[in-house]
């Protein structure tokens, strides 16, 4: 039970501490906002383009809000040692990184929700099929936000927080099939975009706004699964060879 | 002390970072209640130890207990026990003094009812009370201080590490701190203190070690240590126009005694015989010198630290200052 305590600690404080701080919510806010107008001027479609945008503009909304908030947050509280404080508290490695990354996922799927709250108002979104969105934006964010754990173990500055991120996040938004459909990218470009986890988590909100996904869903959802599972045991990892020298 | 069962045990510990070894085969125990001091220049190893002792750091080499749990293999096994008050006051600074010591209580499994009690006798019994409320990054050097221990004891632990806990802070403060050291220990709480003010090693610690270069040079009782300082005779000399040339002309005169020059204005004179005072007053002033003040003063714990490791105490305590003003590490 007091580990419990320790973990609904860490994830309050976090949220009080950093992501329901007013800069941050309306980065929650304007930068979804900022997307889906971008992409829908660009379009140059009508209303009726606007379901065709929503994957796209959902998933880049979680990975640009979760990963820099974690990686940020985390290095930030490495750099002023007060992460120091929770290594020392008697809750698993494994708890501890859980509690830490609870925030980012909340936030992240906070964000997803941005785009689809506009679209209410725009467009009929009686067909979405949300027993795949819901699951698919959960999955997006946890993967996320285990991808920006990832990038706060590997670096020592916040400023290498952002650039390292953004290392992952420009290509991702061209590899991933958010805006352009993968089988239209260069055939040397492809195997890469099927080893970036936003790829299956994309073809899910394709599939559950449009009707349409490049693989099977089943096959979607365990690909993310083990993306989540391997980049939380690699930053684990990375903490105990990098963090408990 | 309630007995005498170690309650940390260190032995032969080892950690190297590349191809310096910063701790080499430490060995040493803490008795359960004791107030052990851990003495030693910069980069002598001392926060290296803490963060093994506590699980921030894995040894390469050596086993640790810690209330007879083997924490060697797993850092984080004895962690509920342990209070650690690290060298810089690392709490959030976006939160206040009782949000922080609520959280630090939170992560100890704490319940909500229970952690808001403790947080608010520690603001109460630390004289923080009043700022409560502020943002801890708003509190002065001290208040920080002063409630970086709060948060260390919060979840009441038997065995508080504190590292250099009163540096940097105004006389007033440190004396406080030193006051809520000894209570603590003196409610049962072992005490593994690292700090540089030797006098505050001699009048709070019961034990002290002393390392250098990643090595214990020597470990022993305070009474023990001070023993190695009976026969020998120390008088200050204070001149208020300057003290230049002196020490020469007293050791040639004065075969017996041993001189040093401490600053610009004044010198030690060092005998194994109790020192005559009139001889020396009339020899320095024969030589144009006005003597403004001549004390005998009580060999101290800091002769100790320098005839163990040859490093003057002094020069150990300003670098230390140095580093800290800078903002290091």
């Amino acid at each position: 039970m007091s580990r419990w305590v320790a973990f609904w600690s860490i994830l309050v404080k976090d949220m009080r501490a950093y992501y329901l701080k007013p800069p941050n919510i309306s980065w929650g806010l304007i930068f979804p906002l900022a997307w889906t107008g971008m992409f829908f001027i660009k379009s140059g479609g009508g209303i009726e383009d606007l379901l065709a945008l929503l994957p796209g503009v959902v998933a880049i909304s979680i990975l640009f809000g979760t990963t820099s908030m974690l990686a940020v947050t985390v290095t930030f509280e490495k750099k002023n040692r007060s992460f120091e404080r929770l290594l020392l508290a008697p809750i698993s490695l494994e708890l501890l990184m859980l509690a830490k990354t609870a925030g980012a996922i909340l936030f992240g799927v906070a964000n997803a929700f941005v785009p689809v709250a506009m679209a209410v108002f725009f467009t009929d979104l009686s067909r979405v099929a949300w027993g795949a969105v819901v699951p698919a934006v959960v999955l997006i964010a946890v993967s996320s936000a285990f991808l920006g754990l990832f990038i706060a173990v590997s670096v020592s500055e916040v400023f290498e927080a952002q650039t390292f991120s953004n290392f992952f996040r420009f290509p991702m938004i061209f590899l991933c099939g958010l805006f352009f459909p993968i089988e239209q990218l260069p055939a040397l470009l492809r195997p890469l975009s099927y080893a970036l986890p936003l790829t299956y988590g994309a073809d899910i909100l394709h599939r559950g706004f449009g009707g349409v996904s490049l693989m099977p869903v089943a096959m979607d959802f365990g690909m993310l699964l083990f993306f989540c599972a391997t980049l939380f045991l690699i930053s684990l990892r990375n903490i105990k060879r990098r963090w408990i020298v | 002390m309630k007995n005498a069962t170690p309650v940390i045990e260190a032995c032969n510990l080892v950690k190297r970072f590349g191809d310096i070894t910063a701790v080499d085969s430490v060995t040493f125990n803490v008795l359960e209640g004791e107030l052990f001091g851990f003495l030693g220049p910069n980069g002598a190893g001392k926060t290296t130890t803490i963060n093994m002792l506590t699980g921030l750091a894995r040894p390469d080499a050596g086993t640790i207990r810690i209330a007879g749990i083997d924490c060697s293999k797993a850092p984080k096994a004895a962690q509920h026990l342990l209070g650690v008050v690290p060298d810089e006051s690392n709490l959030y600074p976006e939160l206040s003094g009782f949000d922080n010591l609520c959280f630090c209580g939170a992560l100890y499994g704490l319940r909500k009812q229970e952690r808001q009690a403790r947080a608010l006798e520690l603001l109460e019994q630390f004289g923080l009370a009043d700022a409560a409320d502020r943002k801890f990054a708003g509190y002065s050097r001290g208040m920080k201080r002063k409630l970086t221990i709060a948060a260390g004891i919060i979840h009441s632990p038997r065995i508080l590490f504190l590292d250099e806990p009163t540096t940097g802070i105004d006389v007033v403060s440190a004396r406080q701190i030193r006051q809520l050291i000894a209570d603590l220990n003196a409610g049962g709480t072992t005490v593994f203190l690292t700090t540089h003010y030797i006098e505050e090693a001699e009048r709070l610690c019961r034990r002290i070690a002393f390392i250098v270069r990643g090595r214990l040079v020597r470990i022993d009782t305070v009474d023990s240590l001070m023993r190695q300082t009976d026969g020998r005779h120390v008088v200050r000399f204070a001149m208020a126009d300057g003290a230049g040339g002196l020490c020469e002309a007293i050791s040639g005169a004065f075969p017996h005694l041993q001189c040093q020059t401490v600053s610009k204005e004044s010198i030690l004179v060092e005998s194994r015989e109790p020192v005559r005072i009139g001889p020396l007053v009339r020899f320095i002033e024969e030589r144009g010198a006005e003597v403004s003040e001549a004390r005998k003063l009580r060999p101290s714990l800091e002769d100790v630290f320098v005839s163990i490791t040859g490093i003057a105490a002094a020069a150990m305590k300003q670098e230390q200052e140095k580093r800290k003003a800078g903002g290091g590490v």
